[in-house]
């Protein structure tokens, strides 16, 4: 069983405030062009499909499958040294994007690809929360 | 061949603020492209070549991805305040060459609004969201690709283990390699698991070095004494994650390398050797088949019943010993892949690894992360009398 993995803050841009204020709340927020509606990730004020300026944010369900995922047994990042082994993930959420995250409250041998997950929230304590996945009842 | 009259500006744009506090780095520089693109009457879709400085982030993989551009050439020059004055010379070379037709040369930064350092103090702009969850340096991200690449094709660990066999086979004719010791299939995968499926004798060694090369005009190389490798064909790529649909089962060598391979006028099958960049086994594995010497996800049998050992093996690759077992230096390793490259041409690698009648060959860069953003580079030279 992987230790408990620590919680660093990020560091929120002009960009991005408010999609760390609202993990704070326990939501995933999407940023989605409001021409060509396309989810947008990672979170940015322009559409890198259309080229459109315009967006805006909308919540995200949290539901998604692993795509690919490691069980890092060799690491040298404070915090996550002392919780080996742990899962470095990337999981595409219903909406399209992949996000890089953890998988959670499982244990590591456990974790496949495609396996169903849904998000979990870890506070920072300082206004912000981190999105992880735990598994998701099928 | 000259630059006079091959190029010219068709769009500026200077933004219009002087104190920026609301908007980061990044978002600057989307606001000054869209700017100068409709000031040309193009658009983001339109460009194929993407300049910034060090600044922006990783080079100009960053800001590729940020702005979604698919880009065939790449340059982040940085000479401090006339680093964009080059960039325009180097724009109109590259047109010119006919290496692309659309260069976008971007800047930006906050000094007013964002503390001292690297991009204003910012980090590049997908840090922010992929720099929190315990990546332990290259290996976790290139393990990503290595178990979807296993997911999809059947990969498996022993094919992994056999491409650091052959560099290893390689290696011990190399008196300056880092490890010089032949490893067997066993060996590798009963080394210490690092971040699964990748285990310690999968991943590149860690060095100190470096290299040089010197590129010559032909009168130049008509007046020198010394044999020389003519460079026949280039291609690069930025290949990025595509906004957050990324595909970590391919690199940008499926951009490069047939680039590379259409202006030289070859095909994989007329090669004779290869410097596969191979920070890690899966890298070496990946590579190969983007590059056209199997079909997409038979990397892994590709390279089976020694197809990779030199001198005699269908596709002799890295006969330095390469990244996994000769050099690496400063983790940049697309220097040595040339150098190998033109050992082999000027029938100058160690004799035990030459590739007989070596008329051909091809040398692959890769960098960044095959598990997020990366660049591809992609060269073929051939033998003076090629």
């Amino acid at each position: 069983m992987s230790g408990v993995l620590p919680t660093p803050a990020p560091v929120p841009t002009p960009e991005s405030e408010e999609f760390w204020a609202a993990t704070a709340q326990g939501k995933l927020l999407l940023r989605r062009c409001d021409d060509c509606q396309t989810p947008i990730w990672y979170p940015r004020g322009f559409c890198p499909v259309c080229g459109s300026f315009r967006t805006s944010w909308s919540e995200a369900s949290g539901r998604g499958v692993v795509y690919t995922f490691t069980v890092v047994h060799r690491s040298g990042v404070p915090g996550y040294r002392e919780a080996l082994p742990y899962v470095v993930a990337y999981v595409e959420l219903e909406e399209g994007p992949r996000l890089l995250t953890n998988i959670v409250e499982c244990e590591p041998d456990d974790v496949e690809v495609g396996m169903a997950v849904r998000v979990v929230f870890f506070d920072t304590g300082k206004g912000s929360a981190l999105y992880r996945f735990a598994p998701a009842p099928s | 061949m000259t630059i006079r009259g091959k190029a010219s500006i068709a769009g500026v744009y200077e933004h219009p603020r002087r104190e920026i506090p609301d908007r980061s780095t990044s978002q600057i520089h989307a606001e000054v492209a869209a700017g100068a693109l409709a000031d040309a009457g193009l658009s983001l879709r339109d460009v194929d070549a993407y300049f910034c400085d060090s600044s922006a982030g990783f080079g100009p993989i960053s800001m590729a991805d940020y702005l979604g551009l698919h880009c065939v050439h790449v340059d982040s020059t940085e000479t401090g305040g006339s680093s964009y004055v080059v960039h325009v010379g180097h724009a109109a070379e590259a047109i010119a060459a006919g290496k692309c037709s659309v260069a976008l040369i971007t800047m930006a930064g906050r000094p007013r609004s964002a503390a001292a350092g690297r991009r204003g103090g910012e980090l590049t702009p997908d840090m922010e969201f992929e720099g929190l969850w315990g990546m332990a340096g290259a290996v976790t991200g290139y393990a990503l690709a290595a178990t979807r690449h296993m997911h999809e094709f059947g990969t498996t660990s022993a094919q992994l283990a056999e491409v650091k066999v052959a560099a290893s086979l390689h290696a011990q004719h190399n008196p300056n390699a880092y490890l010089p010791h032949p490893v067997t299939v066993e060996e590798v995968l009963e080394s210490p698991m690092i971040s699964a499926p990748l285990r310690r004798q999968d991943c590149c060694v860690v060095t100190d070095g470096g290299g040089a090369l010197v590129v010559v005009s032909p009168e130049v190389a008509r007046q020198l004494g010394r044999t020389t490798a003519k460079i026949l064909g280039h291609g690069e790529a930025v290949k990025h994650a595509e906004n957050g649909r990324l595909d970590v089962t391919h690199t940008g060598a499926v951009v490069s390398g047939p680039r590379a391979f259409e202006e030289a006028g070859v095909t994989p099958a007329d090669i004779d050797y290869v410097s596969i960049y191979d920070s890690f086994t899966i890298t070496v594995i990946e590579t190969l088949e983007d590059l056209g010497f199997c079909a997409k996800g038979d990397g892994g049998r590709f390279v089976l019943d020694g197809a990779l050992v030199a001198p005699d093996g269908r596709l002799p690759f890295n006969t330095d010993g390469g990244g996994l077992c000769n050099n690496h230096p400063s983790n940049r390793g697309g220097i040595t892949k040339v150098i190998e490259a033109v050992r082999q041409l000027r029938g100058e690698a160690h004799p035990a690894v030459q590739v007989a009648d070596c008329a051909l060959a091809l040398a692959h860069g890769t960098g960044g992360s095959i598990g997020s953003r990366m660049g591809s580079s992609t060269l073929i030279l051939g033998r003076e009398d090629a």
